[in-house]
């Protein structure tokens, strides 16, 4: 029968041994990390992002890399899925992309601080991270980021702010999101004067609309309504 | 009680009782927000929420070791404590940086990394009260007559802890460094060393509560903190799957976390067989029910639902979603609240002299919390199941999961308030107690009852 003696040897080996080869993993692991994780790329706007997602907690809602809390969604990929014009445009307004919605704090982040929040959102997506986050299996539909494809493929395709931001909640032709109403055979209703104005400002076309004032230039918006009016 | 010394826990544990109360509301905003009344969002926004609720565990988890500490050490080595009133003073800072960083996390002041939100200037802090803590049971150790495996693994356990704290010090701009040694202190605390403190506690209690012998219960407790270590080290490497390390992590982590459940069943076994050991029951039955079922408990909690999702073919879809919080809730309950609740429900009657653990109530919050705690683990399953299902798997939009699972937030809010009676009944009863009495200096007589199994 084991003795308290032996008991105690077992302790102190194994104690001793696993933590030599954790120490060995953990120099081979930071000599591999800067490869794997683009290193080089971490420039002064990531490394502000940085802070800036630390000193406002942005872990105590979202996950990075998996990690965080699960309130709201997961981050690491982001970039990739909105791309940089609708972060832009939400990180503005949190709560007016998502009206009525769970919410966000809005945190009156300037320009600067939006694309150094960006820059450091965007480096975390290009680390190798063994695959996560693993690109769902039982998908039916086609993802969101193929609406701009099928559209593109008709006669002229839509300006880039439609994609980036606008088939985020509405539908042409049954594809995009379902926030918004769908936006065909918007000729039939408005002119271009009234769409503009609406783009240019919502609330004051339809108070407590749930549309985003979305600061769009004028020959942003310009073009938005041309495209829009074309589409039956 | 044997020395007049080890009155001093008592500030640390009615603290405990005073954050545990203030962690279990923060909880409640959170379960609400998650049903879709986040009507305290422009003052408690969920991310100050979710830092509140999961520091003031921490907090009082850490309070409740010390008070354990400060409890357990002068007894274990026959020695008054060496310095009561820095124990107190220490007492007092502790809750004036806890107090500061819970203001500050709802004023927008943070370090923002899960689990270490609490701003730089407060770290030192925390480094300086824990060295002056640290110092008090040393020495204490130290002028006392004799050294204890319990009493030495104890302190091993809170001198890791301390250390172990450092590496979550150091800035990395990388993101995934960051989070490489963000998980040396996260980790290796509560799947490392808080095993130790937790360990040395359960055994501290069986030899007071059983009467086996010290021999055979130190032994066991050696062969657990060793598995605890075999597979608790590398089995860090379930964190480093997805953050940008080397992918040799999957198969290291993969195979030691599989093992961590071992340490658990330990624990469980220990607490069991020593029981029955024992063959008698003590007075204070309540105690040997917490220390038991700490260690069943954590079996299930950190063992085995730790298991459910820790290997790599199972966690590259669960990684970040509701399925963590619901291995996270039972498994710090079962091992960490339960074992201070055990220390609590040993030591109030000799520190107060009175016999309180024979109301009605005593038993009675050991079953309705822990049975409110795993109806929470099964809605939080429900939640955390359906969310991989239907985000990770079939590609639903985050929010419109969150609005398909909005409904099992509901039965888990029913669940807290299930198990809120019961920590209420606990505290009333705490409350009961009253202030430490001199005159219950000599050690209460331990009169055998019916044993445990044979209720």
């Amino acid at each position: 029968m084991l003795s308290k003696s032996q008991a105690k040897l077992f302790f102190l080996a194994t104690t001793a041994g696993f933590s030599c080869v954790f120490l060995g993993l953990t120099v081979d692991t930071i000599r591999q990390v800067p490869a794997r994780s683009n290193a080089d790329q971490i420039t002064p706007a990531v490394v502000h992002g940085k802070e800036l997602w630390e000193s406002n907690n942005c872990m105590g809602c979202h996950t990075i890399l998996g990690e965080g809390a699960y309130y709201a969604p997961e981050l690491t990929k982001v970039v990739e899925r909105r791309g940089v014009p609708w972060l832009q445009t939400f990180l503005k307004d949190p709560e007016a992309m998502f009206p009525g919605q769970r919410k966000m704090v809005k945190y009156d982040f300037t320009d600067e601080e939006i694309d150094a929040i960006i820059a450091f959102l965007a480096w975390n997506g290009k680390v190798d991270t063994n695959g996560f986050p693993a690109e769902p299996d039982m998908r039916q539909t086609a993802p969101p980021s193929a609406a701009g494809a099928t559209l593109a493929a008709t006669a002229s395709p839509p300006p880039p702010t439609y994609t980036a931001i606008c088939a985020s909640c509405h539908s042409i032709g049954g594809v995009g999101g379902a926030v918004g109403p769908a936006l065909d055979g918007l000729a039939a209703r408005y002119s271009a004067a009234e769409l503009d104005r609406w783009l240019a400002d919502p609330q004051a076309v339809k108070p407590g609309t749930a549309m985003p004032k979305l600061n769009l230039d004028d020959p942003t918006r310009a073009a938005l309504v041309t495209w829009l009016l074309a589409q039956k | 009680m044997t020395m007049s010394t080890q009155r001093v826990a008592y500030p640390f544990f009615a603290t405990c009782m005073l954050l545990f109360a203030l962690q279990i509301i923060y909880g409640f905003i959170m379960g609400f927000a998650h049903m879709g009344f986040d009507v305290l969002h422009e003052w408690i926004p969920f991310n100050a929420a979710r830092a509140t609720h999961t520091n003031l565990l921490v907090v009082w988890l850490l309070t409740g070791f010390m008070g354990s500490a400060y409890w357990i050490i002068p007894e274990e080595s026959g020695a008054e404590l060496w310095n009561p009133k820095l124990a107190i003073a220490q007492w007092a800072s502790l809750v004036v940086v806890g107090v500061t960083a819970i203001i500050g996390f709802h004023l927008n002041w943070w370090e923002g990394r899960k689990f270490l939100e609490i701003p730089r200037p407060l770290d030192f802090l925390v480094v300086a009260n824990v060295l002056a803590f640290l110092a008090n049971i040393g020495m204490t150790v130290w002028k006392g007559k004799r050294y204890t495996t319990t009493g030495l693994v104890l302190l091993v356990g809170l001198t890791s802890a301390a250390l172990l704290y450092l590496p979550g010090m150091i800035w990395f701009d990388s993101q995934v460094l960051d989070s490489y040694f963000r998980w040396w202190v996260v980790h290796l605390w509560v799947e490392g060393v808080w095993e130790l403190i937790m360990g040395a506690i359960m055994s501290y209690l069986l030899i007071k509560l059983t009467g086996v012998d010290r021999e055979v219960i130190e032994k066991w407790l050696y062969v657990i903190v060793g598995l605890t270590f075999v597979s608790g080290i590398l089995g860090t490497g379930h964190h480093y799957y997805w953050i940008g390390a080397p992918k040799y992590w999957l198969a290291v982590g993969g195979l030691f976390s599989a093992l961590e459940p071992l340490a658990f069943l330990g624990m469980a076994l220990y607490g069991v067989a020593m029981a029955r050991r024992g063959g008698k029951t003590p007075d204070n039955r309540v105690a040997l029910m917490w220390t038991v079922g700490c260690g069943i408990v954590s079996f299930v909690g950190a063992g085995l639902l730790g298991f459910a999702h820790t290997l790599p073919q199972a966690n590259i879809w669960t990684h970040g979603t509701l399925v963590t919080a619901m291995h996270g809730h039972l498994a710090f309950w079962g091992a960490y609240s339960m074992v201070v609740l055990a220390v609590i429900s040993y030591a109030m009657p000799q520190m107060t002299g009175r016999a309180l653990y024979r109301r009605w109530t005593a038993e009675w919050a050991f079953w309705i919390s822990n049975s409110g705690m795993l109806a929470m683990t099964g809605a939080f399953a429900v939640a955390g199941i359906t969310q991989v299902y239907l985000e990770r798997r079939v590609g639903m939009d985050f929010l419109a999961v969150q609005q398909a699972i909005e409904v099992h937030f509901g039965g888990l809010v029913l669940a807290a308030s299930l198990f809120t009676i019961g920590i209420s009944l606990y505290i009333w009863d705490f409350i009961g107690y009253g202030l430490p009495h001199p005159e219950a200096l000599a050690p209460q007589p331990e009169a055998p009852r019916a044993a445990l199994g044979a209720k």
